[in-house]
């Protein structure tokens, strides 16, 4: 660094030619070496970009290939047909995720919610530490000890399998993903905000709620987006919760099909047409996901244009 | 527009403590002078808010010693010192503001009309609606229009929101008073942020209004204005005298020149002097608001 900085202000005049052609070329080179690797840097940069997206783009172009020839209306009418007849669906199923992932939201959303703002208000009371570490600690459960936990409090004492307690396992794992992000989110609410609704004559919980809640509220919707999105996926707290159902059932006392418990099911079939149908479901499951996130974004977008962050 | 005596633009937003009040024998003609000049102001005012022996602390630091210092009715009294003097610090315990900040405490006693704001006669809710306070940076609510935010306080009123006429008037008012209805009037239904700096310091200034408070407090109100602006601001501080008691805190001695009636000079928490704004700036009775004023330190 030191080498470049004192030729420049030097005049050209006073030093010998060839000294100073010697010192342009030096510095030429070095110009040229920063050029190549900013290049090469930016190139990387791009390369790993790529290679972030990639798998999503893999999975999305091959569920087209493999499902989208089966995702036809029937698909959303039909009840499962038995192996070898043609025009099954996964109308129950279909069902089965929307009413799971209502119960998940339902228990989730407010715990979760209420939860990230106790812990943004008080940052570093005792109990707010120990809530968040053992919210970081629920986020690292695997989900299927979160089955067994939802299987223990709800299906034993209940004596069956019922979609009360899939959504219920389900919900629980929303809890820290949402409550962590409630938390982050609320903390990008300036603190000026707070004090302007206080001097109002506001109430410290409706100072929370209509200003700070409200004002943080696309971002919460963000968080509660990825949570309901992680959920509608999981297989493993449904296995013995809600359980899955060949039948039609919408009751919260009885076991529920579920988008990927049928996927599970029907891809390690030997059949060849239940592979088929699991690419299909799969394929719908990521599209109801993408539908419930524009619809909710849609819903909580600002009235004055793109949303404040 | 000045549907009461004591120029209430709005609704009351607690009638019962405006009657207790009214009865206070320490404010005796307070209501019943509406318009009066500004020698029989300073002649006869009387005191509308009055600390005795304040101190503030934020956990060991004492912030503001002692303070003894006696707010008139109707008079614009500026607070200046260097930074970090208390006197922000200072303006906040008038209104209970300090309180909210962690660890952050408050002991002697601060009166308004007579009645105690830290005693158990007035909780920090009420005090906060009597006494309004507008912040050094403009705070309006980016969820809300223009209009929402004006109204903003008035949705927490005792006995609910008023009616949707009743609110676009005091809206409107307030907004007038604040000298920013001409430009806002077509784009009420906004977002608050579309304004720029000035305008939503003045807006910040009509949500405050728009409450009806006896006192405003203005926590350097014009820091972050440009000269345009803080001109209006400063014509605003003196067109809200006449309807109510402003308490501006300002570390620019020109603006406690131009707007007040009485300054008070704080140096490391405690009050030194305290005197009408003319005699202050011309004779300062303490060697160190001498020293202050002509701009020997600070």
């Amino acid at each position: 660094m030191t080498a470049m900085s004192p030729t420049p202000n030097v005049p050209h005049s006073s030093i010998p030619t060839p000294i100073a052609n010697r010192r342009a070329t030096a510095r030429q080179g070095r110009l040229r070496r920063r050029r190549v690797m900013n290049g090469f840097m930016i190139g990387m940069t791009y390369l790993v970009a790529v290679l972030a997206s990639l798998p999503l783009v893999f999975i999305l172009w091959h569920l087209l290939k493999a499902g989208a020839g089966f995702v036809t209306p029937s698909f959303f009418t039909n009840m499962p047909k038995p192996v070898g007849e043609t025009g099954g669906g996964m109308a129950n199923a279909i069902v089965g995720t929307l009413v799971l992932v209502g119960i998940a939201s339902l228990v989730g959303l407010p715990i979760g919610i209420g939860a990230g703002l106790y812990l943004a208000d008080k940052r570093g009371a005792p109990l707010a530490t120990a809530v968040r570490f053992l919210s970081d600690v629920l986020n690292g459960l695997p989900s299927i000890v979160m089955g067994i936990f939802a299987w223990q409090l709800l299906v034993r004492p209940i004596g069956h399998f019922s979609a009360l307690s899939g959504g219920v396992a389900l919900g629980v794992m929303m809890i820290p993903l949402v409550t962590r992000t409630t938390e982050e989110m609320i903390r990008l609410v300036p603190n000026s905000l707070r004090e302007a609704a206080l001097a109002l004559g506001y109430q410290r919980w409706r100072t929370s709620l209509t200003i700070i809640l409200r004002t943080a509220l696309p971002g919460i919707v963000t968080g509660a987006l990825v949570a309901v999105a992680r959920v509608a996926g999981e297989t493993a707290p449904l296995l013995f919760t809600a359980f899955g159902n060949q039948f039609w059932s919408t009751s919260l006392r009885e076991p529920i099909a579920a988008l990927p418990l049928q996927i599970f099911t029907y891809a390690i079939s030997p059949y060849d047409d239940w592979h088929a149908q699991a690419w299909a479901g799969a394929l719908v499951l990521i599209t109801i996901v993408l539908v419930i996130s524009l619809a909710a974004r849609f819903a909580t977008r600002s009235r004055f244009g793109p949303a404040v962050d | 527009m000045h549907s009461t005596p004591n120029g209430m633009i709005g609704v009351s937003v607690e009638p019962e403590l405006r009657s207790r009040t009214m009865s206070t024998p320490a404010t005796p003609q307070v209501h019943v002078t509406a318009h009066t000049t500004t020698t029989e102001r300073t002649s006869n005012a009387a005191p509308c808010l009055v600390t005795d022996k304040l101190n503030a602390y934020f956990g060991a630091q004492h912030a503001v010693k002692e303070v003894d210092l006696t707010f008139f009715d109707r008079q614009v009294t500026a607070i200046i010192g260097p930074s970090g003097c208390g006197k922000s610090t200072f303006l906040r315990c008038l209104n209970r503001m300090h309180e909210t900040v962690a660890g952050a405490r408050v002991d002697g006693r601060v009166l308004f009309d007579g009645l105690s704001v830290y005693g158990g006669e007035m909780n920090a809710i009420t005090v906060r609606r009597h006494i309004g306070m507008v912040f050094q940076r403009p705070t309006p609510f980016p969820t809300m229009s223009i209009r929402d935010n004006v109204a903003a306080g008035l949705r927490i009123a005792d006995g609910g929101m008023p009616s949707r006429r009743k609110v676009d008037e005091i809206v409107e008012q307030a907004l007038k008073k604040a000298a920013l209805w001409d430009e806002a009037k077509d784009r009420l239904g906004a977002s608050a942020v579309a304004l720029s700096g000035g305008q939503q310091q003045r807006l910040c200034i009509a949500r405050a209004l728009a409450m009806s408070p006896r006192v405003i407090l203005l926590d350097e109100p014009t820091a972050s204005l440009d000269p345009l602006s803080t001109q209006k601001v400063e014509e605003l501080v003196y067109e809200l005298k006449s309807d109510m008691t402003v308490i501006i805190v300002t570390h620019n001695m020109q603006q406690a020149a131009r707007v007040s009636d009485r300054t008070a000079f704080m140096l490391t928490g405690e009050l030194v002097e305290v005197a009408a704004t003319n005699a202050m700036f011309t004779t300062p009775k303490d060697q160190r608001t001498e020293a202050y004023i002509t701009g020997r330190f600070g």
